[in-house]
Parts: C-alpha cells; sequence; structure tokens
C-alpha cells in the first residue's frame, strides 16, 4: 500500500522518540492499545506549573501509520496547555497525514494516547484538573 | 523510487519466468508460430498446437512421476483446488458429505470448503502441531464413516514446512477415502513421485516454479480412478474435467518450466539451503528472533521469522530495499494476524512481528549479505521507538499487563 509522504517522513524520522520519568509529578504517562491488536503507544507529557505542556515523548509498535501519528501529536502538543491537548481530534491527524480509511484507527489511538497522559499527570496533579467554572447562585436580597 | 530495485526475496509468492521459458512461450502465439487451437483437428496448424501441448502434459507428468492422462490443465492452483474439493465432494456426495482440512491452508483450499459447508457439507478444519505438522492421530481421529475426502497442504506457503502425505496418504487410503494435496509450493523442490504416493488429486502452479502465471494443472489418479463433477462446463475439453481452449503458450510455458526444474532441482536446492541458511545464521544470534514452523521439516528456501517486540507491517516498511512479505494483516481493516501463525498457537506479538523470506534462483550471495545488514538495523531502529521492547527491556512480563484493547 501506497503511504503519504508525510507518513514516509515521520516514520523515517520521528520526531520526539524516548521516555520521561514516569515518577516525576510533573510527567504524565498514557499507554494505549495491545499487542494483540498489532499496536501499542505510549505517550508522555511533561507539564509545568501553569499547565502547559512543555515537553513530550513517545514510543510505538504499530505499523508506520501509527508511528507516525504519535510522531506528529508530539509536535502538536508542545507548547499546548492541557486544554487545548485534549481537545485535539483523531480527524485532523487522519487528515494531516492523509490515512487511509484501514489505518483511521491510527490516528484514534494518538487521540486516546493524548487523553491518556492527560488524565494520568491530573490524577498526579489534581489542582490542574478542570474546574467547573458554576455560575454562582446569586442570593435573592 | 529509487533507480535500483529492491533485492527480491518473496520467490513463495511468485517467481519472474525463466528466459528458457518465456523464449519457447514465445514461439506458440505469433502468425509465424504454432498459434493454432490445440482442439482444432482438421489442419496442421491445431495438430502442431496439440502436439507441443501433449509434450507439455509429459514434462509436467514427469516431474511429479504421473502418467501424462492424470494431468488436467487448469488456470492455477486455486482453480486446480476449487476443481478437486468441489468436483470430488459433488460427485461422492451420495456416499457421504463430511471433508477434513487443516487450519493452516490456503484460503484457495479454505475458502472452497466454506462454499461446500454453504450448500450442506461438514467439514472439520484441524489444527497443526506448534510446528506446523499435522498429527496422524489428530487426523484419524477426525475421520468418520461419512468422510469422502481429506484436503492437505504438502509444503506450506506462509511457513514452508512440508506435511508428511506419504503417512496422511497410507491412512486416507485404507479408510476409503480421498486424499487432495495442493503442491502449489513443492514442485522444483521436493521430490515427488506420484506413482508411489498414495494421493488421489495433486494441484500445480506454474508461476511458483519459474513458470507463467495464470496457469497450472490437477492431477486425477487413474489407479485408482478417481471421479469429478466438472466446475467448468463448455467443450468438453481435459476429459470433460475443465472445458475451455487451451493456452498453450501457458501450457508450453509450464511443461518448460517443470522440465528444467526436474533437471536442475538437485543442484539448486542445495545452493538455496546454503544461501537460507546464511541468512538464518546472520540474523538469529539477534535477542528475541524466533524461527516460525518446523526446523527440518521445510522447503530449503524459506523462513518465516518473528523479531519479537516489532511489528511486521512496519518492519516491512523500513525494508523498502527487500521485497519480502509479512505475516502480519495489519493492512486488512480486521488488524488480524496472520490465521496461520495463529493455528500455531503462536502470541499475537510473535504472529504480528512475522516476516517471510524466500530465496530462488536469482538469489546471490550478496543480496543475503545486503539482507542481513538491512535486517539488523530496521530491528535496532524499530526497537528503539517500540514500547514493548523497552517493557521487555526493564524486566516486565508482557502477559501481565492490562491492556486497553480496541
Amino acid at each position: 500500500m501506497a503511504y503519504s509522504d508525510k507518513v514516509i517522513d515521520h516514520y523515517e524520522n520521528p520526531r520526539n522518540v524516548g521516555s520521561l520519568d514516569k515518577a516525576d509529578p510533573h510527567v504524565g504517562t498514557g499507554m494505549v492499545g495491545a499487542p494483540a491488536c498489532g499496536d501499542v503507544m505510549k505517550l508522555q507529557i511533561q507539564v509545568n506549573d501553569a499547565g502547559v505542556i512543555e515537553d513530550a515523548r513517545f514510543k510505538t509498535y504499530g505499523c508506520g501509520s501509527a508511528i507516525a501519528s504519535s510522531s506528529l501529536l508530539t509536535e502538536w502538543i508542545k507548547g499546548k496547555t492541557l486544554e487545548e491537548a485534549a481537545a485535539i481530534k483523531n480527524t485532523e491527524i487522519a487528515e494531516e497525514l492523509a490515512l487511509p480509511p484501514v489505518k483511521i484507527h491510527c490516528s484514534v489511538l494518538a487521540e486516546d494516547a493524548i487523553k491518556a497522559a492527560i488524565a494520568d499527570f491530573r490524577s498526579k496533579s489534581p489542582q490542574h484538573s478542570p474546574v467547573d467554572h458554576e455560575v454562582p447562585q446569586r442570593l435573592s436580597a | 523510487m529509487s533507480s535500483t530495485r529492491p533485492i527480491y526475496l518473496d520467490y513463495a509468492a511468485t517467481t519472474p519466468v525463466d528466459e528458457r521459458v518465456a523464449e519457447k512461450m514465445f514461439r506458440f502465439m505469433t502468425v509465424g508460430g504454432a498459434f493454432g487451437n490445440p482442439a482444432s483437428r482438421s489442419h496442421s496448424f491445431g495438430w502442431e498446437a496439440e502436439q507441443a501441448v501433449e509434450e507439455a502434459r509429459e514434462q509436467v507428468a514427469a516431474l511429479v512421476g504421473a502418467d501424462p492422462r492424470e494431468i488436467v490443465w487448469t488456470s492455477g492452483a486455486t482453480e486446480a483446488n476449487n476443481l478437486a474439493i468441489k468436483g470430488a465432494a459433488h460427485f461422492y456426495q451420495k456416499k457421504g458429505r463430511h471433508i477434513v482440512t487443516v487450519k493452516t491452508e490456503h484460503k484457495a483450499v479454505l475458502d472452497t470448503c466454506r462454499q461446500l459447508e454453504r450448500e450442506g457439507f461438514e467439514v472439520t478444519y484441524l489444527d497443526p502441531e506448534p510446528n506446523g505438522l499435522l498429527n496422524l492421530d489428530t487426523l484419524e481421529a477426525a475421520l468418520r464413516d461419512d468422510t469422502v475426502l481429506v484436503s492437505v497442504m504438502h509444503v506450506n506457503n506462509e511457513i514452508g514446512v512440508i506435511q508428511d502425505i506419504q503417512a496422511i496418504g497410507h491412512l486416507t487410503r485404507s479408510r476409503g477415502i480421498l486424499f487432495h494435496v495442493d503442491a502449489a509450493q513443492s514442485t522444483g523442490k521436493v521430490p515427488l513421485n506420484l506413482a508411489q504416493l498414495p494421493v488421489d488429486l495433486m494441484s500445480f502452479s506454474a508461476h511458483k516454479t519459474y513458470g507463467p502465471k495464470g496457469i497450472g494443472a490437477l492431477y486425477v489418479s487413474r489407479k485408482p480412478r478417481v471421479r469429478l463433477e466438472a466446475q467448468m462446463h463448455g467443450g468438453g475439453h481435459e476429459r470433460g474435467m475443465r472445458s475451455g481452449t487451451l493456452a498453450p503458450h501457458q501450457i508450453i510455458g509450464m511443461g518448460e518450466a517443470f522440465r528444467i526444474a526436474r533437471e536442475e532441482m538437485g543442484a539448486e536446492q542445495e545452493r538455496l539451503r546454503m544461501l537460507r541458511d546464511r541468512l538464518w545464521a546472520g540474523l538469529s544470534d539477534m535477542e528475541e528472533v524466533y524461527l516460525n514452523g518446523d526446523p527440518v521439516h521445510r522447503v530449503a528456501n524459506h523462513l518465516n521469522i518473528s523479531f519479537n517486540f516489532v511489528e511486521g507491517e512496519s518492519l516491512i516498511m523500513a525494508l523498502k530495499d527487500i521485497a519480502v512479505s509479512s505475516g502480519s494483516a495489519c493492512t486488512s481493516a480486521s488488524l488480524e494476524p496472520s490465521y496461520v501463525l495463529r493455528a500455531l498457537g503462536r502470541d499475537d506479538e510473535l504472529a504480528h512481528s512475522s516476516i517471510r523470506f524466500s530465496v530462488g534462483r536469482y538469489t546471490t550471495l550478496e543480496d543475503i549479505d545486503r539482507t542481513i545488514v538491512l535486517v539488523r538495523s530496521a530491528v535496532e531502529k524499530l526497537r528503539a521507538l517500540s514500547p514493548l521492547w523497552e517493557m521487555y527491556q526493564d524486566g516486565v512480563d508482557l502477559k501481565t499487563v492490562a491492556w486497553v484493547a480496541h
């Protein structure tokens, strides 16, 4: 099957490959997929006190599209707030990499990975959990 | 695309046509050649085409130890498998409607059996042993009074193991059950002598043995006599078993390819075994590398290797200078790994990590040495990217991890 130039570029020169210290309270780790399904993605984010992703690292076991999806994702999320990163949709990844229909699950996995990494980080640092901006009830005079 | 072509190591998928074969085929097409219809009885154009077709039939029969009258031309091994299995099942259905085959068979056998199931036949699909070979006791236990046909392939296309068709045939013959063998991968690699083998039906392909694509044959035993219901109806060619104008250029190609195979098989297989063993020696000292299929009962040109913690499709992508195929079927929407490796009981990871290397007539020593370098560096690169490899290095048992399947 033919891969798009962008998939090949990310596959041949993957960005941000590696691991961060899982035990670091500023690091969130997301691991999604299963060996039985042929792809496993590990995504790690390092978040500063302002809730901005300063660094990201990935390792992926899977086809070229899975590797490219996770590599692209690390590029996109660096410098984003947790809220912005959580808003990334798999369709944006699939579109950017021109993934064929049989490879859409690779982009879904990448979206799952960032969501899992954010959830892991927030479980460690609850102060970064999304605040419910409820409108305070006005007391009747 | 680079100007140099990749190293071709996918001879189990198909082979190039030998130049000697192509040259001979060309003499049976154009106006100056023997282009006649072999069924034309009224002029010399037909006679000369018929004579060439019959010579080719003798050449095919000679390679496999059959009588030329036992060879029926088909469009390939898929059609031969269809004709053998459906043809025998339909003809003998009054005797019984149960068929036995193996889960590692080619799809041309498995899908044909599925079709017969839709027609009301019963099919038993046997599990092979972890080495890919069929246990005779397993087979014997599956045979019933209404079993009419057993179909077991000789050489497996994906893992290269050779089944003991002599022993299987003795068992089926003693029970009065027909035995069909898909031998598409065998010709030119393993000696066959159907005069001695207790086999009733055997499928052949030309293009796995340096002949053209689009032509094959079915051996239909005369002693004991096996009868088939035709699947293709028309002019009654091939003694009514397979109608359709014969394709002399294809048939002559298959005949010439099988003639060459018969003459050169001994020396060729020795050379291929040397190349194959060199490739295995160059790769097997890496960590977590596994050979799939029995190490001894296998054809000389074939290796199926799992590189643990590396996914097969990405490995093929990294090996763009080598033409190989993956046991992983990740390109299909199902994400199922190879059904053959699954049937051997291989873990999903190993099934997803498998690559088939098959060497052939035009493979050189330099090809093998270059392949070893390329594969080693690709596996190292992908392992550096693999979270599974990282976990393995950290001593994590992957079977204990609660994976989030999707």
